[in-house]
């Protein structure tokens, strides 16, 4: 029952707060409603409920393993939007809170969808609702990128359905009846007709590929995260893009039960490589930094990528890394955001000398920076070092060595970009636009808190997260 | 009741032909929209025993969403660009019409190659779905006009909602409706976006759109 307040809450405070009437009091309902979405995730995530295998949503160990991570993201990001939309009060958000909450309940949704169906449905509605935030800004740039992220969103989110649609095909040629719940699936295993879950395969994988932004379907990304306001950015990097990758787990545990698991581990494994180095590579060229932040999510989906392809221990890895990414990158995207408000632009030919106008937002972000691109203590050193782990030991050494390449040519891409940033003298024309934002703690405690966070991932993991990764791959790999 | 079916997929095909080689977009819409009714109405034929109520709701409920619903918002879009012509597109109209024409005899001879259930064998619903598939991405790739994309998009949609229609006895009531209801509010939505595209770039085609790139 919980589980369906998970979705119910956030959906219906979607609604109050489009009914709303005043401009000032609705930002609050994000940090209202994201603190009890946080509440009810922890109490079912400390008593999981006992799933029927034939549930079509349920709060099961895959997503009992990611769910807390979207939560603390949320509740941060709308902290920070609390204050945010105190400096935009020039634009109306209605829209903006309204679909920012049915963005929560969605994807909620999606996370504990058992049916692929039901999957579908949610993530095409997800991608619905995050329109309106992707042109909050409103400039005819924020249009072009908007309608950008729409084709090839909707392209690729159509041949998931396709993809959906041939794996149920694949049951009924089988000899099933087309159930399309994972359960039944799975259980059919081998009985799947073989061409069609290799087809399916194909399909699904473009298709939340897609929505995931891996290359080279990620062309949607940088224009999005380059447009939209920063804490769209962070809520879309950790929470839109991890939607689609447990989906892709769940569909890779069904194409696994059905004998083409070494396929699919395959395809996995070099579409993840060269996302990282397709993005390592636009990382060394970019002249925008939150375009810049854009190609580090793809590369970081691509190592999520390589994580699924690498067997228990490499999912395990995947997991942990879906924790780290998400609440490190939201850090950037917020700090990058609160920079980007104070110089006006996000163009490194216009853009520099920030340490001297925002220096604690330009602290955080190099900080940021430094824990994204796997330095330690902070969370996704540890966390792509079982990657790294899971590749060697499962005899992958060609692809560990291409991966640690391609980080490391990430790793000068982003401090180029950070570093030409905050370094330097301001223009004057900068300096001016700077007066106009000021760092309040309002905005720089969130990104302060999520790199906590990752600091916190990276030192003292609890055993009992690491527990739910481990029963979220038993669930994905169960042992005959 | 196979025949019907055949003879009304083959009406569809044929709309995909007409949609690839008309220049005047209330014609694309026009052709888009009547391949959405036909399809609507498919499902009814589908049925072997009589008259089945889940049915009937999923296809006038098609029938009002992609035949009726979408269509008026688009065309209402093109009023108000006051555009009439898709002019000089990427790809021009006899060369897309080749194509889609070579497209959709290959997918007939694809669908042979397909391993089908042998109630399946005999209907045109996989050629159908591969080749409206196809046509949609040939005037997505193709056009430069926003609207004629968007068409492109609703028709790709159509073809998949064909081969959806291989698995109508086991997909249920709430998933499909679920899918028809993204699709109406996916459209909706574009169709604001591409009235805000129109406001600010003043014209709807998408060659503008270059701004953001590397």
């Amino acid at each position: 029952m919980i589980a369906y307040l998970l979705i119910l809450v956030p959906l219906m405070g979607a609604a109050l707060a489009a009914l709303w009437p005043r401009e000032s009091s609705r930002p609050w309902f994000l940090p209202v409603v994201g603190g009890l979405h946080l509440l009810l995730t922890c109490a079912l995530f400390l008593a999981p409920p006992a799933v029927a295998p034939g549930d079509w949503l349920a709060f099961d160990p895959l997503a009992r393993a990611v769910l807390p991570a979207l939560s603390i993201l949320f509740l941060v990001c709308a902290a920070y939007g609390v204050s945010y939309l105190r400096i935009r009060a020039e634009r109306s958000n209605r829209v903006f809170v309204a679909s920012l909450l049915a963005i929560l309940g969605l994807l909620s949704a999606g996370h504990q969808a058992r049916h692929l169906g039901l999957l579908w449905i949610t993530t095409e509605a997800v991608t619905l609702a995050a329109v309106p935030l992707l042109h909050f800004n409103g400039t005819p740039r924020a249009f072009e990128a908007t309608w950008k992220y729409l084709l090839i969103g909707g392209t690729g989110i159509a041949l998931s359905l396709l993809g959906s649609f041939c794996l149920g095909y694949a049951s009924l040629h089988g000899g099933g009846v087309g159930d399309l719940t994972f359960a039944a699936l799975t259980a059919q295993g081998t009985g799947l007709s073989r061409p069609w879950v290799l087809t399916a395969w194909v399909l699904l994988l473009v298709g939340y590929g897609t929505k995931m932004g891996l290359a080279p379907m990620h062309t949607w990304k940088p224009d999005a995260y380059g447009e939209a306001p920063g804490i769209v950015g962070a809520v879309l990097a950790g929470g839109v893009t991890t939607v689609a990758f447990t989906a892709l787990l769940r569909v890779r545990a069904v194409i696994g039960a059905a004998g083409a698991g070494a396929i699919a581990d395959r395809t996995l494994l070099v579409i993840g490589l060269f996302s990282i180095i397709l993005a390592a590579l636009f990382l060394l060229g970019t002249r925008n930094f939150k375009r810049m932040l854009a190609y580090s999510s793809v590369e970081h989906m691509g190592i999520l990528s390589l994580g699924a392809a690498l067997g228990p221990a490499g999912v395990a890895a995947a997991l942990f890394h879906v924790w780290s990414n998400g609440l490190t990158k939201g850090a950037l995207f917020l700090a990058a955001g609160n920079l980007r408000r104070a110089a006006g632009t996000a163009s490194l030919d216009e853009a520099r000398g920030l340490s001297q106008l925002c220096p604690h937002s330009s602290a955080i972000l190099i900080t940021g920076l430094f824990a994204v691109t796997a330095c330690p203590p902070f969370g996704p050193f540890f966390s792509e070092l079982q990657v790294v782990r899971a590749g060697l030991t499962g005899g992958h050494n060609l692809a560990t060595g291409v991966f640690l390449a391609g980080l490391l040519l990430a790793f000068f891409g982003l401090t180029r970009v950070v570093f030409s940033l905050v370094d330097g003298r301001p223009r004057a024309a900068t300096r001016e636009e700077s007066r106009r934002f000021v760092e309040t703690a309002g905005v720089l405690a969130p990104p302060l808190v999520l790199l906590g966070c990752s600091l916190w991932l990276g030192l003292f993991p609890p055993t009992i997260l690491r527990a739910a990764w481990a029963a979220a791959v038993l669930q994905l790999f169960p042992t005959p | 009741m196979s025949g019907t079916l055949n003879v009304l997929i083959g009406l569809a095909m044929g709309l995909n032909l007409v949609a690839l080689g008309s220049s005047r977009l209330p014609a694309l819409i026009q052709a888009m929209s009547l391949q959405g009714v036909l399809l609507g109405v498919m499902p009814l034929l589908l049925e072997e025993e009589g008259f089945n109520w889940r049915v009937a709701v999923v296809a006038a409920a098609t029938v009002i969403g992609k035949g009726i619903v979408i269509p008026n918002l688009l065309r209402r879009a093109t009023r108000a660009a006051n555009i009439e012509r898709e002019s000089d597109p990427f790809l021009g109209f006899v060369p897309s019409l080749l194509l889609g024409a070579g497209g959709t005899i290959a997918a007939v001879a694809l669908a042979r190659a397909l391993p089908l259930l042998p109630e399946h064998a005999g209907t045109l619903l996989v050629p159908g779905a591969i080749a409206s598939i196809l046509t949609g991405f040939i005037l997505l790739i193709g056009r430069v006009k926003a609207i004629s994309q968007v068409c492109g998009y609703l028709i790709l949609e159509n073809g998949i909602y064909l081969f959806g229609l291989l698995l109508i006895h086991s997909t249920p009531l709430l998933v499909e409706s679920g899918i028809l209801l993204d699709v109406t509010v996916g459209v909706f939505v574009i169709g604001i976006i591409v009235d805000r595209i129109q406001r600010a770039f003043d014209s709807l085609d998408t060659r503008r759109l270059t701004t953001l790139r590397e």
